[in-house]
């Protein structure tokens, strides 16, 4: 969704996120979502061990269709739920061009803009 | 971005607010359902029920983070199999037939047998246990002292104390004060405050605490602190995923973490390494410490923990050298044998490298406002001649007050032979031992089922409930209930916000039955004015009622660094620590008194690779169980569709080329066994844990199975506690092998499937060694 014609998204700072599932609940919680249905999804890859002997183990939770960025919440004041409750800290809301400064700052972040 | 977060501004000092027919309350979790933390929370609450909750942006603590189990809180406070009201026996224990009664009628019954039991056999004879404690760490032992008049307040079956207590003993006799990572908790103002700055090394040892959150400590702390630039040293036979995040990790045999401690404290020392000024300023017994840990050297250690000789000596370099660092550990340190001397070194450690109480390092922590409420709580309410008959209490530990409850242990051998007297009575409130707590599962079954009179309360049925209750009492959750928590700062409240059927805070329950028992000790009108009192004359420093506090929602004291320099904690107000040599005591000049090894020290666990390698043959892997996962909570949280969406079975970790020996495949049911008994997980195929190492979790039973015996909710199918045991302590009580049982793999099949543990443990006598 846009808000004053701005686009707004999600950035996660992938390098910390550590698979704890908050985000995954955060959304089932507050948008009542039933078994097998989600609107982030947490993707996991690893643990893989590198060549040079350092282990290698992303996780990245994806928004997916169901995702409006909490909408309602957002119209409160508050932070999407997932953004909120992400327990590593992780995880941003924004217009994506302040998100996009944000993500020149360090390597391992994506911006997603589900709606 | 600015209009978010103009909730969270607008009711920055706001406790409570409206918004249209819902009401707002800023307040603290703790519990159940269960959880060892006590995170910031706002309810939403329409006509006394919950109908929303999120964490608190504005709450120092966890600012605004929570769990799934907090996130899911409705799905569990509104859950149908939730214990409505008291219920009573009516057909045979484990047939799970129940008559509804009133409260009246519930206390009454328990009056009797209780007057009875203490008329007959003296009130020795009653037992009351807690297990992990919901928001009550003081309030039963207070009942079975106070209203019972009984010493034996202890642990649902918690062999040798397993679970902080080691750990807090050792800090008892060696610094005077528990020890935690510094990640600012201690500030309001948390990693703003120019004093704090964040560790360069943080050394976590047997402990995953972003799943754990254990004794008040919020596991993403630890993140908070990576992403503020801590490096990690992971000591853990799991690649974790923090331990992939490590510069060192250690993958150490399950059990031999003894010998580990010992070897880092070696290399320090040998390599000089060591802060010469704190130690010579402030610590007992450097030098026989140093000769004594001199025979473990790196390559006898690599070699007896299964862990890197490079990785170790770099690691305790990188400890020692860093400009500040900090431990955090787990309860791997405490579910030895040797636990005691595992936290005697790692103490030590932080104590040598000087990272004892100083920016970055391990801060000395006290309950907030001197409210130090603990298991000892009550205790002079027992009658004088009765008191010295406390189970356990020829351990000089115990005798000493540095830990207060019975010994487990010796409350199950006096369950099974009378002796030194006969148990009448168990109450069990926030425990059940046979799906969680108790090693040796089925052995502590046979015992638990020939005491005459059981009371649990809880939050559902369990299957601890179904098999031993005659009273079963419904209690309150968190959102139900007045508290207060001070595990160890801020100082929080809990605000009552909602009502549920008939169920009691568990502090209610407690007075009302105190009331009838023995009334001068229960002076308070009910939970809340009890914490009035306490806020008035426990927690006095910070000259707050519960009112005040709890509209403020929490409050810190205020905190110093090097305490030890300033005289603030010792009772006398001199520098230095508060033991009995006033110096930190690396070596135990109590324990010397008591005929004690004063130093640290190693023994194999008593069935093990090297103590026992002919039946190593036979049971070819070292078992590690209990660790943490975020969906659950020891037993709790199985009803909860949500979390067992992520997490529907038992898991075992087990080596993939171990597996494809045994022909095992991912997700394969498999047995594991040894000599006391076996149970079933699926397996779970990992590249990076050693060929010689499994890993199986606990605290599973199946709320969806049959609750009446034989299947009793299934909760010996899947228990890695029918392999694990009890009594078989180290020397000062502490410490047992929950964490190092020696076990054989093999996969399930129709064939070796007939006989599921649950009906070979309630109906056929249980496992044949057992029986024995």
């Amino acid at each position: 969704m846009s808000k004053n014609n701005e686009k707004y998204g999600l950035l996660i700072n992938y390098e910390f996120c550590t698979g704890c599932h908050s985000c995954e609940t955060a959304c089932k919680v507050e948008n009542k979502l039933t078994y097998g249905q989600w609107g982030i999804k947490v993707a996991k890859d690893g643990p893989r061990q590198l060549e040079n002997g350092k282990f290698e183990f992303i996780n990245v939770p994806i928004p997916t269709s169901l995702c409006n960025l909490c909408e309602d919440r957002v119209n409160m004041g508050k932070l999407p739920s997932c953004v909120q409750h992400c327990q590593a800290a992780v995880m941003f809301y924004g217009p994506v061009k302040e998100l996009a400064d944000k993500m020149s700052e360090k390597p391992l972040q994506v911006i997603f803009t589900p709606v | 971005m600015s209009k978010v977060l103009d909730y969270h501004e607008k009711h920055k000092n706001d406790w409570r607010w409206q918004e249209g027919d819902v009401t707002a309350t800023r307040t603290t979790m703790w519990t159940g359902p269960g959880c060892h933390n006590g995170c910031g929370i706002v309810y939403y609450t329409k006509d006394n029920k919950v109908v929303g909750i999120e964490g608190d942006v504005n709450n120092p603590v966890n600012q605004g983070r929570l769990c799934m189990r907090c996130i899911n809180y409705l799905e569990s406070t509104n859950h149908p199999d939730r214990l409505k009201w008291p219920l009573k026996r009516v057909g045979e224990r484990g047939e799970n037939k129940w008559e509804r009664i009133s409260w009246d009628e519930a206390y009454d019954i328990i009056v009797k047998n209780v007057r009875d039991i203490q008329k007959n056999y003296g009130p020795e004879s009653i037992v009351a246990m807690e297990g992990t404690g919901r928001n009550i760490v003081w309030q039963v032992n207070y009942l079975c002292y106070s209203a019972f008049q009984s010493p034996n307040f202890t642990l649902g079956f918690l062999s040798g104390d397993s679970c902080y207590m080691p750990r807090a003993a050792v800090e008892g006799v060696t610094n005077g004060d528990f020890f935690l990572v510094d990640c600012s908790q201690q500030f309001e103002d948390r990693y703003e405050n120019p004093e704090w700055r964040a560790p360069e090394y943080i050394m976590i040892w047997g402990s995953n605490p972003l799943a754990a959150n254990a004794d008040g400590f919020f596991g993403h702390w630890i993140t908070d602190l990576m992403q503020r630039g801590s490096k990690l040293i992971v000591t853990d036979p799991k690649l974790t995923w923090l331990a992939t995040k490590a510069d060192y990790w250690l993958r150490i045999r399950p059990g031999s973490d003894a010998a580990l401690a010992m070897a880092f404290l070696n290399i320090v020392i040998s390599e000089d390494l060591y802060d010469h000024d704190f130690v010579e300023k402030w610590t007992n017994g450097f030098n026989e410490v140093a000769e004594r840990v001199k025979e473990w050297t790196p390559e006898r250690a690599a070699a007896v923990c299964w862990v890197d000789k490079d990785a170790l000596v770099a690691a305790a370099r990188a400890f020692a050298k860093a400009e500040c660092a900090a431990i955090h550990w787990g309860v791997a340190v405490d579910m030895a044998v040797t636990g005691v001397s595992t936290a005697q070194s790692l103490n030590s450690l932080v104590a040598i490298t000087g990272n004892m109480d100083v920016p970055g390092g391990n801060i000395l922590v006290q309950y907030a406002y001197g409210q130090g409420l603990a298991y000892n709580y009550g205790f002079e309410n027992v009658p004088q001649d009765v008191a010295p008959k406390r189970l356990g209490n020829e351990y000089p530990l115990r005798q000493m007050g540095f830990g207060a409850n019975a010994h487990e242990d010796a409350v199950l051998e006096a369950m099974e032979s009378g002796k030194p007297y006969p148990i009448k009575m168990l109450w069990l409130q926030t425990t059940n031992p046979i799906a969680n707590m108790a090693g040796e599962a089925p052995r502590v079954y046979a015992a638990m089922k020939k005491v005459d009179f059981c009371v649990v309360v809880d939050l559902y049925m369990t299957p601890s409930a179904v098999a031993f209750a005659d009273i079963v009492l419904p209690a309150a959750m968190s959102s139900e209930r007045w508290g207060n928590r001070n595990w160890y700062t801020p100082l929080r409240t809990i605000t009552k916000v909602a009502e549920y059927y008939e169920a009691k805070s568990d502090e209610d329950i407690i007075l009302e039955l105190g009331k009838r028992l023995q009334p001068e000790f229960f002076p308070w009108k009910d939970n809340k004015d009890w914490y009035d009192w306490i806020m008035l004359n426990e927690a006095t420093e910070s000259g707050m009622t519960f009112d005040e506090l709890q509209e403020k929602v929490y409050s810190f004291p205020k905190f110093e660094y090097r305490k030890y320099e300033k005289g603030l904690l010792r009772p006398d107000g001199d520098p230095g620590f508060n033991t009995v040599t006033g110096k930190l005591e690396l070596k135990i000049e109590l324990y010397e008194m008591w005929g004690l090894d004063p130093l640290p020290w190693y023994e194999e666990p008593r069935e093990s690779p090297y103590s026992t390698p002919e039946l190593f043959e036979e049971y070819p892997f070292v078992m590690t169980t209990g660790n943490r996962s975020y969906e659950f909570f020891h037993s709790e949280h199985r009803q909860l569709k949500l979390n067992r969406e992520f997490h529907p079975d038992p898991i075992m970790d087990i080596n993939a080329d171990s597996a494809a020996k045994l022909g095992i495949k991912e997700g394969d049911w498999v047995w594991i066994e040894n000599r006391k008994g076996r149970f079933k997980q699926r397996a779970r195929l990992d590249q990076f844990m050693d060929p010689r190492v499994i890993r199986a979790e606990h605290g599973w039973w199946f709320p969806e199975k049959e609750a009446a015996e034989p299947s009793l909710f299934g909760v010996f199918d899947s228990n890695c506690n029918n392999l694990t045991s009890m009594c078989d302590n180290g020397p000062t009580g502490y410490g047992a092998p929950y964490k190092n049982q020696i076990a054989k793999v093999y996969k399930c099949t129709e064939e070796n499937s007939e006989i599921m543990p649950s009906t070979q443990v309630t109906r056929l006598g249980g496992f044949p060694y057992v029986k024995k």
